[in-house]
C-alpha cells in the first residue's frame, strides 16, 4: 500500500498538472497556427493574427477602457483590503467575525447575482452605466482577495516593533509609515497586483455594468460569435496569458520576500 | 451592523476615563478601521441584495413597477417548467462539478501537503496560475478541445481510433461539468490543503503505532480531521457555480442551459426585473438548502467513521 501511493501519487500530480495547463496551452499553439481553424495538424507557423491585433481600433480601446478600470479597482480594493486586513489582524472587537464575513461574501455568491443585483440598483438610482459603474463591481469582488494577501502579510507581523517606536516618540502615523509600511509593502504590491489581474480578467460584472463602453473581454465575448475572428482572439488571448502571468509571478514574489522579512525580523527579536 | 456599533458604546473595556477610553479601546479603534470596508460591502453587496429579495415580490407592467406585495413571481419561478428544469439542471451540474472538483483535488492536496517537502509553495504557485488566466478564454479553449474539428476529434482521427468526428463531445451537460470541473480545480485544493497541514502529525503516528494500517489511519485520522476543509471546498465550487453564465453559453449548447441564461434574459430590455429577481431568489436559497444538505450528510459520515 506504501509503495503504491509513493509510486502512484506523484503519477497521479502529474497527469493533474497536465489536465490543469493543457487546455490552457491550446491557446498560444492555435494563435501562431495559419490555419483558421484551430484543429490539428497544424499547418505552419505565422505571427500575422499578432500583426491584425493592433490594427483593431475597438480593441485598443478596450485595452485602455480594462487598463483604466483595473489600476483603479486594484487600488481602490487595496485601500479597502488594507483598512480591512489591519483591523482584523491588529484589533480584537466584537462583531469582527461577522463583518469579514461579510467582507468575504462575494467570493462564495454566484457573481450574476452580484452584477444584476448591482445593476438593478444602479439603474434604479438613474446611474449611467458606465466604465465607473463596473469599477464599483470589480472593487466588490477583488476586496476579498485583497484581504486574503494582506491578511498573510498582515498576520505574524511583531507588534513589539511597533510599540518600541511608539515608546521612541513616533507618532501613530509615524510608525505606521516608518516601520509598519516598509514590512507590508510586498503585501500590499501584490494585493494591486492580485486585484489588477482579476478585473482584467473579469467578465460578468462588465457585461452587465459596462453600458457602451466594451473592456476586454466583453470585447472577446463579442468576437466569439464569428468563427473567423478566432484566431485572432486566442493571439489575443495568449498575450493576456503572458502579462497575466508576469504580474501573478511577481506578485508571488513579493508575497514570499514579505513572508520572509516579517519572519526574518521576528526571529531577530 | 448599527447594532454592534452601539451596543459597543456602553461597555468600555479600559476603566479609566469612559468616553477617552472607549475612543482609544480595541473595540472602538478596530471598528473605526474596518469600517470603510464593511460600508463598501454594505452599500454593494447588502443593500442590492435587499432590492433583489424586495423586487421579487413586486410585479411589473411594460417599464412602470407594481409595488403591491405578491407571491406571483415566485409561482412562475417554481412553476413554470422551463424555470423548474433549469433550476434542476442548474442544482444538478453544480453538485456533480463540486464532488468531481474535491474527488479529483483530494489527493493532490495531500501530495503537496505530506509529501510536498520544502517545495510545498511552488506547487500552490503552479496550480493557482492557470486558475488565474482568463475565465473566458479557459472555457474557450474548451470549446476548441470538444469541437467538432476539435483537438480531441481530429486527434482521434488522426490516430486512427474514430473515422468521422464526433458530435457527441461538445453541447451537452457532460461539457459543461467538464469545463467548470477545470475551472474550479484551484477553489478546492486550497481549502483541502490548509485543513491538511493542520492535521497534527503525531495523531497519525500514533494510529500507526497502535497497530492501525496506512489505510486505516487515513480513514480513521487524516480523512475525519480534513473534513472542514473538504466542506469548504465543496461549498466555495457548488455555490458559485450554480450560476455560471459563460460555460453553458459557449460549451452547453441547448441541452446544458442552466439558470443564469434566464436571469440574463429578465434583466434585459424588455425583461421583467421581478421575474428575474425571484429566479435569482429562489436560486440562491436552494443551492443554500442542498449545499447544507451535503455538509449535514458528510458530517454524519465522518461521525459514523470515526
Amino acid at each position: 500500500m506504501k509503495r503504491l501511493l509513493s509510486h502512484w501519487l506523484p503519477a497521479y500530480a502529474f497527469l493533474y498538472i497536465v489536465f490543469l495547463y493543457l487546455p490552457v496551452m491550446f491557446l498560444p499553439i492555435f494563435s501562431v497556427n495559419a490555419s483558421h481553424v484551430p484543429k490539428f495538424p497544424l499547418t505552419g507557423f505565422t505571427w500575422k493574427w499578432y500583426e491584425e491585433l493592433p490594427r483593431t481600433p475597438a480593441l485598443l480601446d478596450a485595452a485602455w477602457n480594462s487598463l483604466m478600470v483595473g489600476v483603479t479597482a486594484a487600488i481602490l480594493s487595496t485601500i479597502l483590503g488594507i483598512c480591512a486586513a489591519r483591523a482584523i489582524t491588529r484589533y480584537r472587537f466584537r462583531g469582527r467575525t461577522a463583518a469579514s464575513g461579510l467582507i468575504m461574501a462575494p467570493l462564495v455568491l454566484p457573481e450574476i447575482i452580484l452584477a444584476v443585483s448591482l445593476l438593478i440598483v444602479m439603474l434604479s438610482l438613474g446611474l449611467k452605466l458606465s466604465l465607473f459603474t463596473v469599477v464599483l463591481g470589480h472593487v466588490l469582488i477583488c476586496i476579498p482577495y485583497s484581504v486574503t494577501v494582506l491578511n498573510a502579510g498582515f498576520e505574524g507581523f511583531d507588534r513589539s516593533l511597533e510599540e518600541a517606536s511608539a515608546d521612541l516618540g513616533e507618532t501613530s502615523f509615524g510608525t505606521f509609515r516608518r516601520v509598519t509600511l516598509p514590512m507590508v509593502a510586498p503585501a500590499i504590491i501584490s494585493s494591486l497586483l492580485v486585484s489588477f489581474t482579476i478585473s482584467l480578467d473579469e467578465f460578468i460584472m462588465a457585461f452587465f455594468l459596462a453600458g457602451t463602453d466594451a473592456t476586454l473581454p466583453v470585447y472577446i465575448w463579442g468576437q466569439l460569435r464569428f468563427a473567423a475572428k478566432l484566431p485572432s482572439v486566442l493571439a489575443l488571448g495568449t498575450l493576456l496569458l503572458v502579462g497575466s502571468f508576469i504580474l501573478l509571478t511577481i506578485a508571488e514574489m513579493l508575497r514570499r520576500r514579505a513572508e520572509r522579512r516579517v519572519h526574518g525580523v521576528a526571529t531577530h527579536a | 451592523m448599527a447594532a454592534v456599533v452601539e451596543g459597543s458604546n456602553s461597555t468600555p473595556s479600559a476603566p479609566r476615563g469612559r468616553g477617552r477610553a472607549f475612543l482609544q479601546s480595541e473595540q472602538a479603534q478596530g471598528l473605526a478601521l474596518i469600517s470603510p470596508t464593511l460600508l463598501y460591502a454594505l452599500i454593494l453587496l447588502v443593500v442590492p441584495v435587499g432590492v433583489v429579495i424586495a423586487y421579487s415580490f413586486w410585479t411589473q407592467d411594460y417599464l412602470s413597477i407594481d409595488r403591491t406585495f405578491t407571491l406571483e413571481q415566485y409561482s412562475t419561478a417554481l412553476g413554470e417548467p422551463i424555470y423548474r428544469d433549469l433550476l434542476l439542471r442548474s442544482l444538478w451540474v453544480s453538485l456533480l462539478v463540486s464532488i468531481c472538483t474535491v474527488v479529483l483535488a483530494y489527493p493532490i492536496a495531500y501530495y503537496i501537503s505530506f509529501h510536498g517537502g520544502r517545495h510545498k509553495s511552488l506547487w500552490l504557485f503552479l496550480i493557482t496560475i492557470p486558475f488565474w488566466t482568463s475565465y473566458l478564454l479557459r472555457v474557450m479553449s474548451w470549446k476548441v478541445i470538444l469541437g467538432y474539428n476539435g483537438v480531441l476529434n481530429s486527434g482521434l482521427i488522426g490516430l486512427g481510433i474514430i473515422d468521422e468526428p464526433s458530435t457527441a463531445l461538445l453541447y451537452n451537460t457532460s461539457a459543461v461539468v467538464i469545463t467548470l470541473t477545470h475551472a474550479w480545480a484551484a477553489f478546492a485544493i486550497l481549502p483541502i490543503f490548509v485543513s491538511l497541514e493542520k492535521v497534527d502529525r503525531t495523531l497519525i503516528e500514533a494510529a500507526r503505532d497502535l497497530g492501525d494500517g496506512p489505510v486505516r489511519s487515513f480513514l480513521r485520522v487524516t480523512l475525519p480531521l480534513s473534513l472542514p476543509g473538504v466542506i469548504s471546498a465543496l461549498l466555495i465550487v457548488m455555490i458559485p457555480t450554480v450560476g455560471d453564465y459563460v460555460t453553458p453559453k459557449l460549451v452547453g449548447g441547448k441541452d446544458g442551459v442552466m439558470i443564469a441564461s434566464a436571469i440574463e434574459t429578465q434583466f434585459k430590455r424588455g425583461g421583467n426585473w421581478p421575474l428575474g429577481s425571484a429566479l435569482s431568489v429562489v436560486t440562491m436559497t436552494v443551492v443554500t438548502m442542498m449545499a447544507l444538505a451535503v455538509v449535514f450528510i458528510i458530517r454524519q459520515a465522518g461521525r459514523r467513521v470515526r
